[in-house]
């Protein structure tokens, strides 16, 4: 057998290039971590702590545990008032409460929070008063606080149309020299919505603080995630805006403040936004009007209950030796007088006034809309007359 | 006093808002280094820096609900859609946000913003630049909406709508941007909510907005040959409406055409048509008639001047206005079904 030329140059040792050094990944830093942070397993035993992570301090914690409780009361509450009549509709949190109550203390006073309809216990924990939270679902006006006052937008109904809010309030408040930031809860269907894109990259060309946190409860009323996407999680999509991103055990509470804080710092800090993705679950259906059974097995729920953010948050304080039943019992307490004082205040009805809905249209009423007033007026005036 | 195009009349009412408060930003698609694509914000960026006036992401939406927030931190934000279609993407911010706010919550929270729209036809664009939006903002409470027809008025108008409490939107009539007057600025001229009587007459009115506005003009100069001293009225401000200057108008002459560039079905013109119709009722002797766009989508360059509403048209309807007190024969015939 002769050996062909070819044959013989493949044979020959090749000659070696200079390795070139391999080229940084621009994507390092950028991309969560492939399995959501935890700090605590669901049993509620702390797993080895972490660097970049640390564990959020103890009192922080327990104040933690105290406003999950009350929020847990306050949306078992608001969900009975639906039933007695008391509000048209409400889109419970229940077993998001890690989340709820993590993003608020992540924050400030001073800081903005850009909430959804879903978030009412998360409102009631930054100390807004529940029944101007509770103005939406009851009917009597769109918004019941003062957003400039609380620091906290309007509940948004529209999908993810908030989140271009907070990257302009952030980069404004930036652009006049102060270090607010801005955190914008959503949730997994919301980031199908073009706003999400849009926001979380003007955010990031502007470098504007704001922290996006999307509660992934994996249903969009009834459509499950696979639906939203084909990214491996939703905390992938940050790499695409240049965005560092996260993912959470959202029932995790004490992971939830670590990683909330951490991603808090680093807008703070002029890094620009961050992208947090809790998993976590809705335990109720979207709302009291949705069932849930059409769409999802009792199996699932069941699981899910297992890794309820409130026990497993008791647990571990209690064997940290900061939280006994006697504590328990008194924050238990402290949920039952809220949630009393709510029923009570919201088993009134509250009164309206039609000519008001003239008045904030435009700064002045327009001609046409003082006319329109008048007639109300004379509207109202007869009809009163004719009770009377 | 100087020759100055409308163009450059809005171009200075940016940069003396922006001289004048410095809370007043600038951004949008191409408004930095290029200066716009009609070249109104021709040098801001240069003169007050790329913190004061910038390029964005190519979004709309974006753009709007950046404002939006921008706002609501005290800033002063002017946006550009770069042509009136373009803004669409922006329409649920406008719509659901922008006009809304304030009302969602009882005046503590207030977006005064301007958003600036090139808008209407003439000038040969092909499809999605040669839109006539103004009828989809001038039907959302909470919105001002604006559109000048006068090198006084873009500069004027303008600067009122950045100081304006409210948003206003600033529809510019991309068709008179490169058309000049003498003005001496800075002007101010009559306010928000005040149409204006552009020229005098006694046997008719014509009420038009923005581009229709010279057509309305240069009509009532045709009919002077055919013996008819006709009135002409221009909106200028769409949102708040003036009720009062055309009723007036209307009742002196007596008769009126509505003149609009928009497509006619559900549009402004037909708004002002009913308002005129409910307010001079005992003082016309014809019915208020429209000249506007035709309903179809806004034609391709080549057959866009059968779409316009043209001197000819106005002059037409003008003829139908009964002036021998004799019933419009049009609706005799054609009428019966209706």
């Amino acid at each position: 057998m002769t050996t062909t030329p070819q044959a013989a140059r493949r044979a020959s040792p090749r000659k070696r290039r200079p390795a070139t050094p391999a080229a940084p990944d621009p994507a390092a830093g950028l991309l969560p971590e492939t399995t959501p942070v935890r700090l605590l397993d669901p049993d509620g035993t702390l797993l080895p702590a972490r660097a970049d992570y640390p564990e959020p301090p103890v009192e922080a914690l327990r104040e933690m545990y105290r406003r999950m409780v009350v929020g847990r009361r306050f949306d078992a509450q608001a969900t009975a008032l639906t039933k007695q009549g008391r509000l048209a509709v409400y889109p419970s949190s229940r077993g998001q409460e890690a989340c709820q109550i993590g993003g608020v203390l992540a924050l400030r006073d001073d800081d903005w929070v850009f909430p959804t309809y879903r978030e009412s216990m998360a409102l009631t924990a930054r100390g807004i008063d529940p029944v101007e939270v509770l103005t939406l679902l009851r009917g009597d006006w769109h918004c019941g606080y003062d957003p400039a006052q609380r620091r906290t937008a309007p509940q948004c109904t529209p999908l993810a149309t908030q989140c271009v809010h907070a990257a302009g309030l952030a980069y404004g408040e930036s652009y006049q020299g102060r270090d607010t930031v801005a955190l914008v809860y959503i949730g997994d269907g919301a980031t199908s919505e073009g706003d999400f894109h849009e926001g979380v990259n003007f955010a990031a060309v502007f470098k504007a603080p704001v922290v996006y946190f999307v509660q992934n409860n994996r249903y969009a009323i009834s459509v499950p995630l696979s639906r939203q996407t084909a990214a491996p999680s939703l905390a992938y999509k940050g790499v695409g805006y240049g965005v560092p991103s996260e993912q959470v055990d959202g029932n995790d509470p004490v992971a939830v403040l670590a990683v909330l804080t951490r991603a808090v710092a680093h807008a703070r800090a002029g890094k620009g936004p961050f992208l947090v993705e809790a998993h976590t679950y809705r335990m109720e259906p979207h709302t009291n009007a949705d069932d849930a059974t059409r769409y999802r097995d009792t199996d699932e729920v069941e699981a899910w209950r297992d890794r309820d953010p409130l026990a497993r948050l008791e647990t571990y304080l209690r064997g940290r030796g900061v939280l006994d039943d006697a504590a328990v019992a008194e924050i238990a307490e402290q949920a039952e007088t809220y949630a009393a004082d709510l029923r009570e205040r919201m088993n009134t009805q509250p009164t309206v006034d039609p000519l008001s809905l003239f008045d904030h249209v435009y700064a002045e009423p327009t001609t046409q809309l003082v006319e329109q007033r008048e007639q109300v007026r004379a509207e109202l005036a007869a009809a009163a007359e004719e009770d009377a | 006093m100087a020759t100055m195009t409308m163009a450059k009349a809005l171009n200075a009412a940016l940069a003396d808002a922006m001289l004048d408060d410095e809370r007043v930003l600038v951004f949008g698609e191409d408004v930095g280094q290029l200066g716009g694509v009609f070249r109104i914000t021709d040098g801001l960026q240069a003169r007050f820096g790329d913190k004061r006036c910038f390029d964005t992401p190519l979004a709309e939406a974006g753009i709007v609900g950046f404002a939006v927030g921008l706002a609501m931190s005290g800033l002063r934000p002017v946006v550009e859609m770069q042509f009136d279609a373009f803004a669409y993407p922006a329409f649920e911010q406008i719509a659901s946000h922008v006009a809304k706010l304030r009302n969602r919550t009882r005046g503590a929270l207030s977006v005064p913003m301007v958003i600036r729209v090139p808008y209407a036809g003439g000038i040969g664009g092909v499809e999605h630049h040669c839109d006539s939006s103004e009828a989809y903002y001038a039907h959302t409470p909470g919105l001002k909406v604006v559109t000048p027809a006068t090198v006084d008025d873009a500069y004027s108008l303008l600067r009122e709508a950045i100081d304006d409490p409210d948003p206003v939107v600033f529809m510019e009539p991309k068709k008179l941007y490169f058309a000049g007057a003498e003005t001496a600025l800075p002007t101010r001229t009559e306010p928000f909510g005040r149409a204006v009587v552009r020229r005098a007459g006694r046997d008719a009115t014509l009420v038009a907005y923005g581009p229709a506005v010279p057509v309305a003009l240069e009509a009532a100069e045709a009919a002077r040959d055919e013996g008819w001293d006709l009135e002409v009225v221009d909106v200028r401000t769409i949102v708040p409406f003036d009720d009062a200057t055309i009723a007036a108008s209307v009742r002196r002459t007596g008769r009126c055409v509505v003149v609009q560039e928009a497509q006619g079905f559900a549009g402004v013109g037909a708004e002002i048509a009913a308002r005129v119709q409910e307010r001079c009722f005992h003082a016309l002797h014809a019915p208020v008639l429209r000249v506007s766009g035709l309903d179809i989508p806004y034609p391709a360059p080549m057959l866009e001047h059968t779409h316009l509403p043209s001197v000819d048209r106005v002059l037409d309807a003008v003829a139908r206005l009964q002036w021998d007190d004799q019933p419009d024969r049009r609706w005799l015939t054609e009428g019966s079904a209706a």
